[in-house]
């Protein structure tokens, strides 16, 4: 089903002239609950696919918002085996959204990668975005998901010539993840400008979708994107809404999906009256 | 781990992906990808260049003063009534350690490389301290990255790299220490990826580091062989140093390699001692991947990294190079411990002994010299690579033995 799951998606979305909405939280951020409650309102606030990051202590591509995500997730106790249980308890409720697993090797080696991805697929994760694991790396991980039918979400950056995404995108399924801006998470601002003839760069060398991600906070800014990407992925500015929801003593998961929702809202819209490209 | 096949020949590692069977590595986000490759080829490019290697070979005899001496220390031969004991003098090159060999290979190579900003990442501020000496050397901005806990307790440093002319960037994200330094370190080279130039060190992070800062830490094997040979007339039994990331033990291990007459030795730091809080990626770690390699690491059941303690501040890492981590599966190096506790006596025996003030990071090698010359015996020769001078340990050390200064 995994891999079926996200080629759907995206076929659907197509269908409709529109760009997805992809919502990245981090899994038991600020705890396990408020997390899954988090998870299951998202695609009610309209996110097309969800990224599930799991926490590591040494996160080296993210900016603070995503560190800080993490250490308030390993500070009430996340553990691997807990991001596949709030994947399992989202999935009992959802079998149309993709859930797409996020986070960093040591974990996965820890667990051992056979196991890992025998267990992703058990509880219904479709697709795993490793940062730190470069196609030169990523053989056993690619050969032990393939088998599950989990995708290897590959990332593509600005600093990937035509040369390099010929490495990055092969063997690879689902979509493609351009990293909109040379950095960490969270931090720059993307240039909708820039990011066009890169999408269509990394759509040309790989056949699949591609979604673009890092440095998108606002709706406007997503809406940009959307006219130019077909997907969209919001993070940092939704942890945040976890960090100043504990600060202001709210509702923690109201508040995410409220801004979930304004950037889903934006996304959209985005092409109402444009061609589709 | 003694039933892996030992290699013929030890020196042909790591391959061309950057491993050591199954170490090493380049664990990078995709962003960095092309940057490393970038760096590999203008390294393998100047390491085949003769006029590089002359340039650099210039700068090491009269900018730091090499070759260093290899020195018997009769004295603490006596003391432990074993092995004769020579000193590689490490602690008498410019800045005081053996960290400016490899800051001077690598600022050559930034710069043949057009690079215009140089970012470090330090624990105790030695690196620190040799990276914004060679910048103020060449006029290249400096940026150092140090955990706020070691900024704190390493204050002369800091002050000296600002003398020096670098910004220190005190980190505060993680446990604020070195390996949070080395997280923020990547964060602002996947951030400015035109113009800057990230001087790892030590022979850690991704492939071509460990390669690279061995090579260029390597002078020190191939001097104290060489030194060896004309003072003793033979090879000695064993060869031993302190291992943090592992530069100063991999540089000067590797010209032995080879040699398998020649016992090659790590010391680790046990800490508090190895039940307790320590920083013994092998004694006390598994592998794992953090920081560009795959390689022995201290991490809690669920894979977290866990934090590091030496009273040594250069040792205070939760991993080690990936080269050690191979060598030491294959049996070609054993890896000892020394705690907070030996090295300090250690420290106090060879400054009353011998006269000089070692490093708290070499005392945990000396501190294992009683095995080590017993083992092999009064006809021996151990090499000790004293990698630095204990002048910036002395507040540290008056502190942990109850005095004021
Ligand atoms: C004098 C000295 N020795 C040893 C080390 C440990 O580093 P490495 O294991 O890379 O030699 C340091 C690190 O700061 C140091 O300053």
């Amino acid at each position: 089903m995994s891999k079926a799951r996200i080629d759907a998606r995206f076929a659907a979305l197509k269908a409709e002239g529109r760009a997805g909405f992809v919502a990245y939280v981090m899994a038991g951020d600020p705890d396990a609950a408020t997390a899954l409650a988090i998870l299951k309102g998202l695609p009610g606030a309209g996110a097309d696919l969800i990224e599930l990051g799991f926490p590591f202590s040494d996160p080296m591509a993210e900016g603070p918002p995503i560190q800080r995500a993490a250490q308030r997730a390993l500070a009430a106790g996340m553990t691997l085996s807990g991001v596949l249980e709030l994947a399992r308890a989202f999935r009992a409720g959802d079998a149309a959204t993709p859930l797409i697993l996020m986070g960093y090797m040591n974990l996965i080696l820890h667990r051992g990668i056979e196991t890992f991805a025998h267990d992703a697929a058990q509880v219904g994760v479709d697709g795993v975005i490793v940062v730190d694991c470069p196609p030169e790396e990523a053989a056993p991980l690619a050969k032990a998901l393939d088998a599950a039918d989990v995708a290897l979400i590959r990332l593509a950056s600005p600093t990937s010539d035509d040369e390099r995404l010929k490495v990055v995108v092969k063997g690879t399924s689902g979509f493609v993840y351009y990293i909109s801006v040379a950095g960490v998470t969270g931090v720059k601002e993307a240039d909708a400008a820039a990011v066009a003839p890169a999408v269509e760069r990394v759509r040309r060398a790989s056949g699949l979708p591609v979604a673009v991600g890092f440095g998108i906070k606002t709706p406007e800014r997503a809406a940009a994107i959307a006219r130019v990407a077909d997907a969209v992925v919001v993070g940092s500015a939704l942890v945040d809404e976890v960090a100043a929801a504990l600060e202001m003593n709210e509702d923690v998961s109201a508040r995410v999906l409220l801004k979930a929702e304004s950037l889903a809202k934006a996304v959209r819209a985005a092409r109402i009256g444009q061609t589709t490209v | 781990m003694t039933s892996l096949a030992r290699p013929n020949d030890y020196t042909a590692y790591p391959d061309a992906e950057g491993r050591f069977g199954d170490y090493g590595g380049r664990y990078v986000p995709e962003t960095l990808m092309p940057l490393v490759h970038e760096l590999d080829a203008a390294y393998r490019a100047a390491k085949a260049d003769a006029g590089f290697q002359a340039e650099l070979g210039g700068y090491l005899k009269h900018y730091v003063g090499r070759p260093s001496p290899l020195y018997l220390a009769e004295r603490l031969t006596a003391h432990y009534g074993g092995a004769k004991v020579y000193f590689k003098r490490e602690e008498l090159n410019h800045t005081g350690a053996h960290k400016i060999n490899n800051c001077m290979g690598q600022i050559l190579l930034a710069m043949r490389m057009g690079k215009t900003r140089i970012i470090a990442e330090t624990g105790a501020g030695q690196h620190g301290v040799a990276t914004a000496t060679v910048c103020a050397r060449f006029g290249l901005p400096c940026v150092v990255y140090m955990g706020e806990v070691d900024v704190a307790r390493q204050e002369p440093n800091v002050f000296r790299m600002n003398l020096l002319g670098a910004e220190v960037r005190p980190v505060t994200s993680g446990s604020a220490t070195l390996k949070d330094a080395m997280n923020e370190a990547l964060r602002d080279w996947v951030t400015n990826v035109e113009d800057t130039y990230y001087l790892i060190g030590s022979a850690a992070g991704p492939h071509p580091y460990p390669e690279m800062v061995r090579d260029f830490q390597a002078v020190i094997g191939q001097e104290a062989r060489a030194q060896v040979l004309e003072m003793e007339g033979r090879l000695p039994d064993a060869v031993v140093a302190c291992v943090g990331g592992g530069s100063n033990a991999i540089g000067l291990f590797h010209p032995f390699l080879n040699d398998e007459g020649v016992k090659l030795i790590g010391v680790e730091a046990a800490g508090e001692g190895m039940q307790g809080r320590h920083a013994a990626a092998i004694n006390g770690g598994r592998p794992g991947v953090l920081h560009g390699n795959k390689t022995y690491l201290l991490q809690d059941g669920e894979g977290q990294i866990t934090e590091a303690h030496s009273i040594s501040a250069g040792l205070d890492y939760p991993g080690i190079g990936p080269e050690h981590s191979w060598l030491h599966d294959v049996g070609r190096a054993k890896y000892l411990t020394a705690t907070d506790q030996e090295a300090l006596a250690a420290f106090q025996l060879c400054a009353e002994l011998e006269g000089i003030i070692p490093a708290l990071e070499s005392s945990h090698a000396i501190a294992r010299l009683p095995e080590i010359v017993a083992e092999v015996g009064k006809d021996g020769v151990v090499v000790l690579n004293l990698s630095g001078r204990g002048d910036k340990d002395v507040a540290t050390v008056a502190a942990a033995l109850g005095r004021k200064i």
